[in-house]
């Protein structure tokens, strides 16, 4: 099933071994159809729901912003064009950029840090089909993200899985304001080079 | 490589502030390389999830369910027609500090894309629409409000950038209530910008210099005052 892929050859779920054609149910929910929204949910929710909770960290926040990101996609859906980027890409800048304003926002600020550590279960690996892809594909990232510079890995870390800004992952890192954006931007780059995103 | 272009990693992973997210915005609406290296870092970025995955709580999933059975979906984005393409590119880069500027607004929707009508279109061609345009040395801006749809948009043209570390941020004056938020303008000269809140309730609208991240209550008299006839 070979397609056009303008801005990105990301492996998308769909060439992968196993998963549903996340792009094609998204079309669907945007119709309307119900029963391809809950495959949807059930193809993409554990890494919807585990991007949340590891940006916001208290799970009952987590739960909410992955509420939030579904009901977000839904009604969205018709919206998303496969030229643009994969499927899941979308899905997951929905998400993330709702559990970065969460924690952004004061209210949320003094509420974080909880109690991560103790409540989050990672997945099993066999619990579920996409976890198994997720799994394979953590394997994958992992091993690229063994091919930045510590502070590449630490900064992207930081601004993409902990979502502080670059001028705070500047201070964290003890680096200079205005080079932190510059370790972001290289340390993605080499990611996507190396994970073969892109042309 | 402008500075401007180093940006487009912190923005693809959601690290740059409101301000700076709406500059590079501005400049992704003009910039095709920027949007295609955006689009790959996303693409990327998604991969780095799969790290984090986690199975949810069985009854999340009953809650999404429930919830997506009483909201209906949005209709697929129309071409606008041709005649409308340059005032589109405006109301685009209007359309990307609404996103910004209204919290929880849009994700989805990119800045490159022509939406029709945005709230800032709708409030300039308004039947009621009514403008005040002030002159700030070399810059102009015009405050356009309309009561018939409860919002208000600012068109500035040779706007100086705030002082450093500091932010221009707009206000409603509301009876009762004294200034109001609006919202904080991004830093560029020209721009479109639709002013957070209700328009209707107020007389008038300002902006005034804060420090970097906006003031609950204005802590500088305003640069500018705009009244709102009645």
């Amino acid at each position: 099933m070979e397609h056009l892929r303008p801005v990105a050859g990301a492996p998308s779920p769909d060439d992968g071994a196993s998963g549903p054609d996340l792009a094609d149910l998204l079309r669907r929910s945007g119709r309307g159809d119900e029963a391809a929204f809950a495959a949807l949910y059930d193809a993409s929710a554990a890494r919807v729901y585990g991007l949340a909770v590891r940006v916001v960290r208290d799970p009952a926040q987590a739960e909410e912003v992955t509420q939030e990101s579904f009901l977000e996609i839904w009604r969205t859906a018709g919206r998303f064009d496969p030229a643009r980027g994969s499927a899941l890409s979308w899905l997951l800048t929905i998400t993330h950029r709702k559990a970065v304003d969460r924690v952004r926002s004061a209210e949320a600020s003094s509420r974080r840090e909880t109690t991560y550590e103790q409540r989050n279960q990672p997945v099993a690996h066999d619990a579920t089909a996409e976890a198994a892809e997720a799994s394979m594909e953590a394997r994958r990232v992992r091993g690229a993200l063994a091919n930045l510079t510590e502070v590449q890995r630490e900064a992207v870390s930081l601004a993409y899985l902990g979502g502080y800004t670059h001028t705070e992952v500047a201070t964290m890192l003890d680096l200079p304001v205005g080079t932190a954006k510059t370790r972001i931007r290289d340390g993605m780059i080499r990611l996507r080079d190396a994970l073969g995103v892109g042309s | 490589m402008t500075d401007v272009h180093a940006l487009s990693g912190a923005y693809a992973v959601d690290a740059l502030d409101d301000i700076e997210r709406a500059a590079f915005e501005r400049h992704l609406a003009e910039c095709a390389d920027c949007r295609a290296e955006v689009a790959e870092l996303r693409e990327t970025a998604a991969l780095l999830a799969a790290t984090e995955a986690v199975e949810p709580p069985p009854a999340l999933r009953d809650r999404v369910l429930a919830d997506i059975a009483t909201v209906r979906p949005l209709p697929p984005p129309v071409a606008p027609p041709r005649s409308r393409r340059r005032l589109g590119n405006l109301v685009a880069a209007a359309a990307a500090t609404v996103v910004l500027l209204g919290a929880g607004l849009a994700v989805w929707h990119q800045p490159w894309e022509e939406e029709n009508p945005t709230i800032a279109e709708s409030v300039l061609t308004a039947t009621d629409a009514q403008s005040t345009t002030l002159e700030l040395g070399e810059a102009t801006a015009t405050v356009t409000h309309s009561d018939s749809l409860g919002r208000a948009v600012i068109v500035t043209d040779d706007m100086p950038p705030p002082p450093e570390g500091k932010v221009y941020q707009l206000w409603f004056d509301v009876p009762g209530e004294g200034m109001v938020s609006a919202g904080l303008m991004p830093v560029a000269t020209d721009q479109t910008v639709v002013l957070e809140g209700d328009a209707t309730t107020a007389t008038g609208a300002g902006i005034t210099v804060e420090p970097a991240g906006g003031s609950e209550e204005p802590t500088t008299p305003p640069v500018a005052v705009f009244p709102f006839d009645a």
